[in-house]
């Protein structure tokens, strides 16, 4: 087994509940632990700098703007966005797609227009864009799953791109199985075809692989910081700055406005138009917290590490006879997702007696659900990695299916049948 | 995994050997409940009888999908109601939900050792709503009975809420 280039025994001790728990934690797909780091920058700012944003003519309102604004800067440089104008905070990436449904959608779609998804998106790509088309009358169009290869059928795009084509939203990294989709190759397909917006669901690639939203040329990209070591309740929309001039605000209240007369409000500028009333402060200095430590380690090693553990999970995994494996064969085409069941075991039941071992992970249909139905199933039990975890780790998990598959092995019936 | 308290043999034996297996047809009640969070989903159909004046359960089926908690206290709970009138089988459904949702000190019926065995679900509280679904289900066809007065084929359908 290579080693990774990682001190993982090193990094453990920066997460206070990785260092001091027995518990393995590979639940990351669904939210990470977080540093000393992380914790003691949301700790500062209220302690020492606590003080809202953007109008104080005081110090400490003036370090509590500049530290919120600075990190808007830090998420640019994250996912090589030319300008941090284009950086939007939201609460998370279902707000920042609902945002682009609400505050794009409603001006830009009308009816008979076209959303191009796919099948393989979480619930957060496929229900804000059932819900604007509802109101506007466009209409929505799946590219389907294919099981044969865990990712969506993209040989269909020719199929259903168009001229009626408004917006084509998939996702970097699916979060049941872990298929890392091509997204460079994908756009410059959708491009040759349409002129559809596009908007790329972050939250599963943004924390692991290397992301540039120039490269990618995607005029949308929605991640949340909580699956990158950072806290809860903060998200990012990045989008073109050409393309948020033109769109209205998402909510209205104070801090998104330039002027308010008793008929009518004007816009404040870009990217605070779409950041109405107090935000998420301490968060997002936080946030800019986690990005540095992100940046320490590197994006590439991060990746390389989760390979070894993703490889090793499907080579113990894939041995085992009465467990079945969901996702590509191989590790190179995922994202440190390990998506399983335990033959005759209701994943429920898997993860409760997981749990018993002091192994976290997610069970259920992650909210993918058509995607699940594709495999006929009900949902899986998905063990998923970070920086933070272990070859031993990965090991545990192998040795206690084994168990589960002999606590429900046959018993005999007490009522003679 | 030995000295387990949640997946005991006797709740293996229900969910691998379940009784009361399948449908009634015809029958007089039918009820469909699920659980979104975990995709469990229940059918049960009942045959009602008479005992004096009071309705009873003279027979009861489930067709169950969904993990074993779920499945295990379906079984238990056809064993234990079949027979019982209206009456009693809503005072049953009191006490398990008292047992398992308000940690109640009442002590188990004698015969109800099966069900008894439901009790470690209490420490996985997420697991709660997988224990009662077949009670719940039942709970709402029961009600939807009574509100027909005249007997007849009647659906119900119950979703447990997050």
């Amino acid at each position: 087994m290579t080693t990774s280039t990682l001190n993982i025994s090193q990094r453990r001790k920066d997460f206070p509940l990785i260092a001091h728990s027995a518990l393995a934690y590979l639940d990351n797909a669904a939210t990470t632990q977080k540093p000393f780091s992380v914790i003691a920058a949301e700790r500062d700012y209220y302690e020492t700098y606590n003080a809202n944003v953007h109008r104080g003519v005081y110090d400490i309102s003036e370090r509590a703007t500049q530290a919120y604004e600075g990190v808007r800067i830090k998420v640019a440089q994250f996912i090589g966005a030319d300008n941090p104008l284009g950086v939007i905070y939201t609460r998370n990436t279902t707000e920042a797609i609902n945002l682009v449904a609400r505050a794009w959608g409603a001006k830009h779609l009308a009816a008979g227009d076209e959303i191009v998804i796919t099948e393989m998106e979480h619930h957060s790509n496929i229900v804000p864009w059932q819900m604007i088309a509802k109101e506007t009358g466009a209409i929505i169009k799946y590219v389907p799953f294919s099981t044969a290869t865990a990712s969506p059928h993209w040989e269909e795009l020719p199929r259903l791109l168009g001229s009626k084509t408004k917006l084509v939203a998939f996702n970097h990294v699916n979060n049941s199985l872990g298929t890392i989709n091509p997204v460079a190759e994908i756009i410059a397909a959708i491009k040759k075809l349409s002129g559809a917006k596009i908007l790329i669901d972050g939250a599963q690639g943004v924390p692991h692989l290397h992301v540039n939203v120039q490269e990618w040329d995607c005029d949308f990209l929605a991640f949340s910081a909580h699956k990158m070591l950072g806290p809860t309740g903060i998200g990012v929309l990045y989008a073109k700055e050409g393309i948020l001039k033109t769109m209205d605000p998402f909510l209205g209240g104070g801090d998104m406005i330039k002027e308010v007369s008793m008929e009518r409000s004007t816009w404040n500028d870009i990217p605070w138009r779409f950041e109405a009333g107090t935000p998420n402060i301490a968060g997002v200095v936080a946030f800019g917290a986690a990005l540095d430590y992100l940046n320490t380690i590197g994006i590439q090693a991060i990746h390389e590490h989760e390979f070894l553990l993703t490889k090793l999970a499907l080579e113990l995994l894939g041995a085992m006879d009465g467990v079945t494996l969901y996702g590509t064969k191989n590790a190179e085409g995922r994202c440190g997702v390990v998506s399983f069941n335990v033959n005759g075991v209701h994943p429920h039941d898997t993860g409760t007696l997981l749990a018993r071992e002091d192994i976290a992970i997610r069970v259920g249909h992650h909210c993918n659900m058509p995607i699940m139905r594709r495999y006929g199933i009900m949902g899986t039990a998905r063990a998923s990695f970070y920086l933070y975890n272990t070859i031993a780790e990965v090991e545990r998990l192998a040795a206690a299916l084994p168990k589960i598959q002999r606590l429900f092995a046959p018993v005999k019936s007490r009522n003679g049948g | 995994m030995n000295g387990d308290d949640l997946y005991r043999e006797v709740i293996l034996d229900h969910f691998q050997n379940p009784r009361n297996h399948g449908r009634i047809d015809p029958c007089d009640l039918e009820a469909h409940g699920v659980n979104p969070f975990c995709g469990d989903e229940i059918k049960l159909t009942v045959l009602m009888g008479a005992n004096g004046n009071h309705h009873k359960i003279s027979a009861i089926k489930t067709e169950a999908n969904g993990c074993a908690i779920s499945r295990a206290s379906a079984s238990m709970m056809t064993e234990t109601l079949e027979g019982k009138t209206f009456d009693e089988a809503k005072q049953a459904i009191h006490f398990m939900r008292d047992k398992l949702l308000n940690d109640s000190s009442l002590p188990w019926p004698d015969d109800w050792f099966d069900l008894s065995s439901l009790e470690g679900v209490k420490k996985y509280p997420v697991r709660i709503k997988c224990a009662l679904l077949a009670w719940n289900t039942l709970t709402e066809g029961l009600k939807d009975f009574e509100h027909h007065s005249a007997p007849g084929k009647i659906s119900s359908s119950h979703q447990e809420t997050d």
